[in-house]
């Protein structure tokens, strides 16, 4: 009844393929995105720091992963590692040339990470599937002793580690201790916005089409011309600049410092089974997979404290891995194709409510 | 010049320069060849019939082998224990097929796999639960595993071999052995075989996919209760562990995913170029090369045979 | 549609818990946070350290009421040794303004070091962390008590030298060095280079990795081809007692073999007999025959609320828990005495910090005569760099085998201060202290 397209018209070809034709959803979309802009007015400095700000940082990981394994269809193990070559390229790049803007030097991490990508992206033209999975997994570890076993990439620093230098953007610190969290939120959120217009004008046009071709069949796309040494290393490219530009963000607005371990494989894992469970092939996938399995687990953990019961600190830990696995098997069984898919169901079902269908 | 001669010759030199440790290193790297092996079987077993690639095999591993250790520590006697680890690994295979298989049934294989990673979690949470996050001791002696080694003074120094290690290879190859007689020449074998080929048509011929499950599923609890031992021996019982698992990736490219006898394969060569690699040419860029040299042996492989050393080729049609 | 609204609910469900603010803390009390891990591969240390930590200062409000009639509120926060849930953590607990916090590892203190001036609150990592925050004057807010990780690899090779007949004895020696290839098994790097050039020793270096702790074979053959020495281990966690187990397979002399102050009793026995003189580094006792421990035993263990085994209190790592317990609470109660005030803060309790100084009679107060020694931090000294001794595993319990140890000071000073130099110049701007100094020390 709300939720109806009739009465509204189209009268130029590009109003009727634009991504969102109905009015409601570029109202629901306007909404959203004031309601991030406003969120940090109402809430505490928590949600904030350690729930916004990662959630954030991990979905446009996602969404990076997204373009590679849901729209290309080239499951990839590699994105921790990914991401690790984005920070250390931010980190070398910022202590080398401090004088520039950190946010010059995030996105020009991207492209370090866009030609690692490739690089390692290059047995795809050969290797196919589960296979694929195993020479990324090749670029995972590889990468991370290189992040250990290259002490110019951290310039030197006997503890290992790389720690974020304190950086101002119009005179408000961005990086480093004095930012505070809302900042970070802001920074983050603007990347965030920028960088989901950009891929989702992508996919919904003749790259994402091909990316997408590839995916169901590459054989029938070489057929019809689709050039598919291209294809696959452009969409190795355009993921690697993704989540690099994840990584650069993970260490510089959320954790402040980084080890090598923090790019290991369960990085890697957690980024896929977001993608998995949020829809393989769907941008908003991308943000409810990182909404369910890095928030969910942090609810699950303070809600025994806001009921006032006391159970240790490591039975919480036990009881939210529980949980947290027998949700995914629960969303799974429900809808396979992911959270995305129930969003899709849920949409069209209220687009014609109250009718059933 | 140097740089060449280190890489192409001085390991060689170094190997017939001290032959015992030569031998010692092909040794450990057949035992780690071995165990890998293993590991890579359970996945083995449960892709060849059920099509699902099982994230949750390494954890199974951990959940086994602390079920047993954690009964034996309440006072169970050792083979009792055994017993009941095997009677915990059947009741899991059961509620993994009711709850997990039986209503994705047919859906695609990522999704069957991220709901391993599911069962993953929920084995982690349970298994903390009940058995405490401390690392335990497995019982070698109480089920009469040998320990201790056994010394050769040979080729100018000392090959140790311990006798765990052996009795793991012994387990190992007989397990092999059994499964593959199992999967050629027994009725449920072949049916094993057609539910993996097909699920739909397996139902159509009228084999019960449920029974089927529950079977292999127990089958690979069992070879991660095997796993488990032999690994604890080693060091010790502790989700550590469960980052093993990961090694026998590579295993399953060398060997490809459904063949068992590629598995055992797949795992001696990827286990003895691993500890070659990393004792000869690990120390010229640092060391540590163990973390991702397997991964590009198989990447490797794959350059040359994607569809890997035993796999079934693959054929793409439109 | 059953299946959808199914699924409709349970989204609703967990997502109706958002945007909690966490209850503020009850008044007349001082917070302190436990980061623990009892879950994941480093819980086989972690478990050890969060009993002693929790029953130490349990015991203090079950006995004394609290510290200066202050009680105590303890609160765990699992961490699993991961940094992202550390800094979660952190950020959990800042609205109850904690008095102090102890990461317990070096991969969580590291981001927190920066924080710590900006949130006004002190961070204790003790005898790990950053060895350059043990200069105060550049890290105002950072403790690491007893010693840094350089002041014990000086102390390990100063007792290979008595074993040797002296410093000098060692040139041309080998002596190996098996490390957790993280962030705190590479810091003595340097330190290692520099005596292994001042003394004439030649330095093998063994990493391994923390996904490959418990598949350490390959490198403890390169250790048999080596044939080092000395091995010195800088472990944690599952690393410890595999690499005791594969020392025994490989027949290395096990009292040859010393590690840095972290194996626990479970670590050394796992190997079985073979493990017989295996050493490690400790400035406490590693026996529950102490006056303190015993106290813990009584209003604590036996009343049912610690959980740890029986059998496990007052060994080494759970004495390691008490201690850190213990210059918490002290830390608070020179608070208390500096201020006037009860109830203290981050800030007052980074001044108890500075100005702490337990001395013999303190200690012999305090139930730990003979425990441990004396220490004292100033405002540019914020380690101490206590003496520590040897102790020898006999196969069922550790022995101390030495006298106490002084760090090579003349070494380790000047490493200490470039670092923390190289440090603030790294991170510039990098705040000057502003900190007032009590001039008490």
């Amino acid at each position: 009844m709300f939720y109806r397209e009739a009465g509204q018209y189209k009268t130029t070809y590009q109003a009727d393929m634009s991504v969102f034709p109905i009015l409601q959803d570029r109202i629901g979309l306007a909404l959203i995105i004031v309601a991030a802009l406003v969120l940090p007015l109402v809430a505490g400095e928590f949600m904030i720091a350690s729930v916004m700000v990662p959630f954030l940082i991990l979905a446009l990981a996602a969404i990076g992963l997204n373009i590679l394994t849901g729209y290309t269809g080239l499951v990839s193990l590699g994105t921790g590692a990914f991401m690790g070559v984005g920070a250390y390229a931010c980190y070398k790049l910022s202590t080398t040339f401090p004088a520039i803007n950190i946010l010059v030097w995030i996105v020009a991490s991207g492209f370090v990470s866009c030609a690692v990508g490739v690089l390692f992206g290059l047995p795809s033209l050969r290797i196919k599937g589960f296979y694929l999975a195993v020479a990324t997994l090749a670029a995972q570890f590889f990468l991370q002793w290189c992040f250990v076993r290259v002490p110019w990439l951290y310039n030197y620093n006997p503890s290992g580690a790389i720690e974020v230098p304190s950086r101002t953007l119009f005179g408000i610190h961005v990086t480093g201790a004095s930012a505070t969290p809302t900042t970070r939120y802001y920074v983050a959120l603007a990347i965030v916005i920028a960088v989901t217009w950009i891929v989702s004008n992508l996919v919904h046009g003749r790259v994402g089409r091909s990316f997408m071709a590839v995916r169901d069949m590459d054989i029938a796309a070489q057929l019809i011309g689709i050039r598919l040494l291209r294809t696959k290393l452009l969409a190795f490219a355009v993921s690697s600049f993704i989540t690099g530009v994840a990584g650069a963000m993970m260490v510089f607005l959320w954790l402040g410092a980084a080890e090598p371990d923090a790019f290991n494989i369960n990085q890697s894992f957690i980024l896929l089974f977001m993608v998995i469970i949020g829809g393989l092939g769907s941008l908003i996938g991308s943000f409810f997979g990182a909404a369910l399995i890095y928030v969910l687990p942090i609810i699950v953990r303070a809600t025994p404290e806001t009921f006032g019961l006391t159970i240790g600190a490591a039975t919480v830990e036990h009881l939210t891995y529980l949980i947290t696995g027998a949700l995914i098997i629960f969303f799974l069984i429900v809808e396979p194709l992911g959270l995305a898919r129930l969003w899709q169901i849920g949409k069209q079902k209220l687009r014609v409510w109250p009718f059933p269908y | 010049m140097s740089f060449v001669y280190s890489i192409f010759v001085d390991p060689f030199v170094q190997m017939i320069g001290a032959p015992d440790l030569l031998v010692q290193t092909l040794w450990e790297g057949l035992v780690g060849g071995v165990l890998y092996a293993l590991i890579a079987l359970g996945f083995v077993l449960i892709f060849k019939a059920s099509g699902v690639f099982n994230f949750a095999q390494g954890i199974m591993m951990v959940f086994a082998a602390l079920t047993l250790v954690g009964l034996h520590e309440k006072g169970v006697p050792a083979f009792l224990a055994l017993a009941l680890t095997i009677l915990v690994m059947f009741a899991l295979a059961l509620a993994v097929e009711r709850v997990i298989l039986r209503p994705l049934v047919n859906q695609p294989d990522i999704i069957l796999f991220m709901a391993t990673f599911g069962l993953t979690y929920v084995l982690i949470g349970l298994g903390e639960l009940v058995f405490g996050g401390n690392p335990k001791n497995m019982i070698t002696s109480e089920l009469l595993l040998p320990s201790g080694s056994l010394d050769f003074k040979t080729l100018g120094g000392l090959v140790s071999l311990q006798k765990i290690d052996i009795a793991a290879a012994i387990i190992a190859s007989l397990m092999v052995a059994v499964l593959a007689l199992f999967f050629q020449k027994t009725r449920i074998g072949r049916a094993l075989r057609a539910v993996a080929d097909d699920h739909q048509a397996a139902l159509s011929v009228g084999i019960s996919l449920d029974q089927i499950w529950v079977i292999v599923w127990f089958t690979a609890g069992l070879v991660a209760l095997a796993t488990g031992i032999m690994w604890g021996a080693r060091s010790n019982v502790s989700f550590a562990l469960e980052i093993i698992a990961l090694k026998a990736l590579p295993v399953l490219i060398l060997g490809g995913l459904t063949s068992v006898p590629g598995a055992i394969v797949g795992g001696l060569i990827i286990g003895i170029g691993e500890k070659l690699g990393e004792f000869y040419w690990g120390p010229l860029v640092g060391g540590g090369i163990e973390s991702w040299l397997a991964y590009f042996i198989a990447l490797a492989v794959l350059l040359f045979r994607p569809q890997g050393l035993f796999g079934e080729k693959i054929i793409e049609r439109i | 549609m059953t299946n959808l609204k199914a699924s409709l609910l349970a989204l609703a469900a967990t997502t109706a818990l958002t945007a909690f603010a966490f209850p503020a803390q009850a008044e007349d009390s001082v917070f302190v946070p436990l980061f623990t891990y009892r879950t994941g591969p480093f819980a086989g240390s972690g478990i050890f350290i969060a009993d002693g930590m929790h029953d130490y200062l349990t015991m203090l409000n079950e006995r004394d009421g609290g510290i200066g009639g202050v009680k105590i509120a303890v609160e765990e926060c699992e961490t699993g040794y991961d940094t992202k849930k550390g800094l979660e953590c952190y950020e959990a607990v800042k609205p109850k303004n904690p008095v102090m916090v102890n990461p317990w590892s070096t991969g969580i203190t590291l981001p927190l070091i920066p924080r710590a001036a900006v949130d006004k609150i002190p961070i204790l990592s003790m005898a790990y962390g950053l060895s350059a925050s043990a200069q105060g004057d550049t890290f105002p807010w950072i403790f690491n008590p007893p010693d840094t990780y350089w002041d014990g690899f000086s102390q390990i090779l100063k007792f290979i030298g008595g074993q040797e007949g002296g410093l000098d004895k060692l040139k041309g020696k080998k002596i190996g060095y098996i490390y957790l290839d993280a962030g705190f098994g590479r810091e003595p790097l340097p330190l290692i280079e520099q005596l292994a050039k001042d003394y004439g020793f030649e330095a093998k270096l063994y990493p391994v990795a923390a996904a490959e702790m418990q598949n350490q074979s390959a490198q403890w053959l390169n250790v048999r081809r080596d044939r080092p020495d000395y091995m010195v281990m800088y472990g944690w966690g599952a690393m410890q007692p595999t690499a005791i187990k594969e020392a025994v397979k490989t027949n290395y002399p096990m009292d040859k073999f010393i590690s840095i102050w972290w194996p626990s009793e479970d670590d050394a026995r796992g190997a079985g007999d073979g493990a017989k003189g295996f050493k490690m580094l400790n400035w406490h006792g590693s026996t529950p025959d102490f006056p303190v421990i015993k106290d813990v035993q009584k209003y604590v263990v036996d009343a049912g609320k610690s959980q740890s085994p029986k059998e496990k209190v007052g060994t080494t790592l759970y004495n390691r828990g008490v201690y850190n317990s213990m210059l918490i609470a002290e830390a608070i109660r020179t608070a208390q005495q500096v201020t006037g005030k009860k109830v203290v803060t981050g800030e007052d309790v980074r001044r108890g910090l500075e100005d702490l100084n337990i001395d013999a009679a303190r200690l012999k107060a305090l139930g730990m005569e003979g425990f441990t020694g004396p220490i004292k931090l100033s405002c540019s000294d914020h380690n101490g760099h206590r003496p520590t001794f040897v102790q020898q595993w006999d196969g069922t319990k550790y022995v101390k085998v030495s006298d106490w140890i002084e760090p090579l000071s003349d070494k380790v000073k000047p490493l200490l201060q470039a670092d923390a130099k190289a440090y603030a110049e790294k991170n510039a701007p990098w705040p000057a202290r502003t900190e007032a100094c009590d001039a008490r020390s």
